[in-house]
């Protein structure tokens, strides 16, 4: 049994019922799952967490979907691994790497969609869809073929085949749209509206954005029951950033961790960073920007939770940054060859924005820190490809190995 | 008839000319402002639309040769 109780407002506070609903009526402020807490507070506890699934169904508790209708592809539970090789090349004392590129779409977008997935499944929804340019299409029609929902991706229509095929495989309906990113943006928030399918990120937004706090929980889970000190997010829309901060404070009012202070610092790429702007012009009024950066993934110029974020680094007395498609790679790199976790652009935007809230003293070195990296390196492989390794070409000799061995360049580092 | 609700963002000069008023002048659609932010140079208002479905295109191609940026409410939906 679900303790979701109603959608609530966060602007007005007005109460919903738990429907395929995401903008209130009267102030079109957006929606929230809200919960009887003290009904969560009665039940959970360390033990009852600790003896559930290694997925994050094991905070279903938490979560707004009941267990009959669960879509489950063991998504979450990642690991968070000690880096001290890349600590120590950034002068840090206790640095964690949450690593979501081992989900089952190889992003974190796998604990939003199960969430929607399951509480769409719960409203009698028959098809799952999105709009999207990579991750998120990509557990959308995972989902949904675990699940025997249709799916309906909608895409841009000049996307690399490459990123077409992470859905493909699993047999959506895809459709490609001719025109803009924003006629895709209209086109799709017009047919939520009128069409019986869960539009993950629109009509049911409110049940999907949930998911992301499940990435604090088991950080504070594998912690050992503590939070972090401080985290660092990449920031998209904003939603990760403003759930992961409520997952925390969530597991301190139910009394699972102690209630210490968690700084948190958002990482956006300079070519796509209206959060990031507004926060070192220190306004809430977010200026929405045509993105042109690397980090595709990152790449919304006009989010709907940013003012919500920028909300949550003046409450945590955190940050924010904007790094160059450069340091994106660099970051990809210095995670690769320190910690062995090839992560995509937006991992790359993380470690960057990691080092330049040291670098601003944004960011305590000296405490205990969280960077969050959200996908696998392989997604975007193309940023990359000319910045790696190359081959020493020799012939199957020992002579032709020696003499092209001695003469190869050592191994160079990226610096910093 | 149909309803749309959308966010209109002004930059620049675009903030000081009276677009939402023209709307209803112009075209056969009601304007319902729900939440708006203005400053001297730069504002957003989230309003309701009411009209014919092609009607309220027609208005909102005229406002976005305006200058003025028109998003969905809930911001960008299309994600990675």
């Amino acid at each position: 049994m679900t303790y979701a109780t109603c959608l609530a407002c966060r602007e007005c506070g007005r109460e919903f019922p738990l429907e395929p609903l995401h903008v209130c009526d009267f102030c079109f402020g957006p929606l929230e799952v809200a919960y009887d807490h003290d009904g969560i507070q009665s039940k959970i506890s360390r033990e009852r967490i600790e003896s559930g699934p290694r997925s994050i169904w094991r905070y279903i508790d938490l979560l707004p979907a009941d267990e009959d209708f669960i879509v489950d592809l063991n998504v979450g539970w990642t690991p968070l691994i000690k880096a001290d090789r890349l600590a120590e090349r950034l002068g840090m004392r206790e640095l964690w790497i949450k690593n979501d590129t081992c989900n089952p779409s190889w992003s974190f977008k796998d604990r939003v969609v199960a969430v929607a997935a399951s509480r769409a499944r719960q409203m009698g929804f028959k098809t799952l869809a999105c709009a999207s340019t990579g991750n998120l299409a990509n557990s959308v029609s995972a989902h949904a073929a675990r699940a025997g929902m249709e799916a309906i991706v909608f895409i841009p229509h000049d996307l690399e085949a490459g990123k077409v095929l992470g859905s493909a495989i699993y047999n959506p309906t895809i459709v490609s749209v001719n025109g803009s990113y924003d006629d895709v943006n209209r086109l799709c928030s017009e047919l939520a509206d009128n069409r019986q399918w869960a539009f993950v990120n629109i009509n049911v937004r409110p049940y999907y954005a949930e998911g992301s706090r499940t990435l604090a929980y088991e950080v504070a889970e594998q912690l050992g029951w503590r939070a972090p000190r401080q985290v660092v997010a990449p920031m998209a829309s904003g939603s990760l950033f403003t759930k992961i901060h409520k997952g925390f404070q969530e597991f301190q009012r139910y009394g699972l961790i102690d209630e210490t202070p968690i700084r948190m610092i958002g990482a956006q790429a300079e070519g796509c960073s209206p959060i990031t702007t507004a926060w070192r012009n220190d306004t809430t009024n977010i200026r929405p920007v045509k993105p042109d950066t690397i980090a595709k993934s990152l790449a919304i110029g006009n989010p709907a939770d940013g003012y919500y974020a920028l909300k949550t680094m003046k409450r945590t007395d955190g940050g924010s940054t904007a790094v160059t498609d450069p340091e994106v790679v660099e970051g990809i790199r210095m995670l690769a060859e320190c910690e062995g976790v090839f992560a995509e652009t937006a991992g790359g935007v993380t470690i960057a924005g990691l080092r330049q809230a040291i670098e601003t003293e944004q960011l305590d070195p000296d405490e205990s820190t969280v960077a969050f990296i959200t996908g696998g390196g392989l997604k975007t492989a193309d940023a990359v490809v000319e910045h790696v390794t190359q081959p020493i070409p020799v012939e199957g000799t020992l002579q032709s190995f020696e003499d092209a061995f001695a003469e190869a360049p050592q191994a160079v580092g990226v610096g910093g | 008839m149909a309803t749309r609700r959308v966010r209109f963002t002004f930059e620049g000069d675009a903030v000081k000319e009276p677009v939402i008023y023209l709307v209803g002048h112009e075209f056969d659609v009601v304007t319902n402002i729900r939440m708006a932010d203005v400053e001297h140079d730069f504002g957003w208002v989230v309003l309701e639309l009411d009209g014919d479905h092609d009607e309220i295109d027609r208005a909102l191609s005229w406002v976005e040769a305006k200058g003025v940026r028109i998003d969905p409410v809930a911001g960008d939906v299309v994600e990675s």
